[in-house]
């Protein structure tokens, strides 16, 4: 455990150098920015826009108490969508989608000596291969996510209007009421954390592969695993930080 | 030139290395030959810094190597061509990018001068038209020919070779085996091939490391090899059928 964490230390280390050549990094972000980031906008509207619809649904099916005002269910879809649903569930399928991918990624380019031939030529390839990943899932993350909120509340209204459980009147005014900008700030702070662990964690397992395509899939599962225990540990150790 | 000097290695306690000693000419295609587990492999990985040896020195041209520090290696390793097993091209960039890679990343060179550059290589390699293609589209032997354009890129100093014959045909292994031996001669590349193939050795083996267990058996060139009358080198060059015959 302790000998992992160091290997891990020791890689962010190799990784957080000044890359060799600038313009070779940037050019390495902007494909990072469309392989991590916008091939990722698909699968974070769908679920966005179902988990907004679920969760308006149900808190609409909650309230039977004629005391609390159908204006709740606005209000619970956009807290519920700011809190946790858009920063945590969607990093937890992003450590599933990109996670893997990075992970995959990077160990066939060991087990194939890619890695090494980087190595030879003079390169630093965790820096060349890993921070350019961190870079654009740390920037990229808190887009997506945002976009995940606001879909995610389309999606919720739109299921209110069809189902006429709430009235779109009473949907809008309850997610204009009792508006915190913090909690906005946390969820960023929240998504550029996870964004790190997804990113980090995935390069260093498949950084690290030992031996052939079972292990490179191996890697990949195990990235996703650990990205995803890690996220939800972070999570409850950001909002005991940040919320109370 | 090279100087490889009382190399050792182990993995455990099984030791592959064992006071290697030998030194790798300049404008030479110098073989490192040997069973597999002889040790080759390892040696060559020592050489190019993959592997840290656990004594011994290796110098380039005068320039210790093996006592660096990983960043001061950075300094020789540009000096390196290193054309892998595998050819280890990058998947997910062309072969026009593949070969201009060591020229983004080390030169100031312009687009055009890259590009022109680039073209030279993959002419003096004998591919053209390829530019645009992927890794996975082209051959076993287009992607040595790729690998070995990429190597020559950034004019290097020293070119190491390991096993660039495997899984190709007799007739392609040969071409391969004239460009690196052209390569070197034109361009004076101090040339290390590490290889079991024997076409290999009697063709372009103008300096020849026998290797056994791990240690330098038998050094000399193609023209001795096939009248040594050490046992264990005969018993690796005379061990196919074919060369028996050419033997008789």
């Amino acid at each position: 455990m302790f000998k992992l964490l160091g290997e891990y230390l020791l890689l962010l280390y190799d990784i957080f150098k000044r890359p060799d050549k600038g313009p070779v990094f940037r050019r390495q972000l902007l494909v990072e920015f469309v392989g991590l980031g916008v091939d990722s906008i698909g699968i974070v509207a769908i679920i966005s826009v179902f988990t907004g619809a679920i969760v308006a649904i149900q808190t609409a099916y909650n309230i039977d108490s004629p005391l609390i005002p159908l204006t709740m269910v606005g209000f619970t879809t956009r807290q519920m969508m700011i809190l946790e649903f858009s920063p945590t569930i969607i990093s937890l399928i992003l450590a599933g989608k990109v996670g893997s991918r990075i992970a995959s990624e990077i160990g066939t380019m060991r087990v194939t000596e890619q890695i090494d031939a980087l190595r030879v030529m003079g390169v630093n390839p965790a820096n060349y291969l890993i921070l350019p990943k961190i870079t654009a899932s740390m920037l990229f993350n808190p887009v997506l996510i945002i976009f995940s909120i606001v879909v995610g509340i389309w999606g919720g209204w739109f299921a209110c209007l069809v189902t006429g459980l709430v009235t779109s009147a009473d949907f809008i005014a309850g997610l204009r009421g009792w508006f915190e900008p913090f909690t906005v700030g946390y969820a960023m702070i929240k998504t550029v954390v996870f964004a790190f662990i997804i990113a980090s964690v995935s390069g260093f397992l498949g950084y690290n592969v030992d031996g052939g395509s079972v292990e490179v899939g191996k890697a990949s599962t195990k990235a996703v695993v650990v990205s995803s225990i890690l996220i939800i540990f972070f999570d409850l150790i950001l909002t005991q930080l940040l919320l109370v | 030139m090279i100087h490889v000097q009382d190399i050792n290695k182990s993995f455990g306690t099984h030791q592959v290395l064992k006071n290697v000693s030998t030194i790798f000419e300049k404008g030479k295609t110098n073989l490192i030959i040997g069973q597999s587990g002889s040790g080759k492999t390892i040696l060559m990985k020592c050489c190019i810094g993959l592997v840290e040896p656990d004594g011994g020195d290796i110098s380039f041209d005068e320039r210790p190597f093996s006592a660096l520090a990983e960043k001061r290696k950075k300094d020789i390793r540009k000096e390196m061509g290193v054309l892998f097993q595998g050819g280890a091209l990058f998947d997910s960039l062309t072969v026009e990018q593949n070969v201009m890679f060591p020229l983004n990343m080390f030169t100031d060179m312009t687009p055009e001068e890259k590009l022109d550059r680039v073209n030279f290589c993959l002419r003096r390699v004998n591919l053209e038209n390829v530019n645009q293609l992927f890794p996975s589209e082209i051959s076993g032997g287009m992607m040595k020919r790729v690998a070995i354009a990429r190597a020559i890129s950034n004019n290097p100093s020293y070119l190491f070779c390991d096993e660039p014959n495997s899984g190709l045909d007799p007739k392609t292994a040969e071409v391969i085996d004239q460009l690196i031996s052209e390569i070197t001669e034109e361009y004076d590349i101090t040339t290390v091939i590490n290889t079991h193939d024997m076409n290999s050795v009697l063709q372009i083996g103008q300096k020849i490391n026998f290797l056994y267990k791990g240690e330098l058996w038998w050094t000399g060139d193609k023209n001795t090899i096939l009248n040594t009358q050490n046992e264990e080198l005969n018993d690796f060059v005379f061990s196919t059928e074919l060369t028996r015959r050419i033997r008789k």
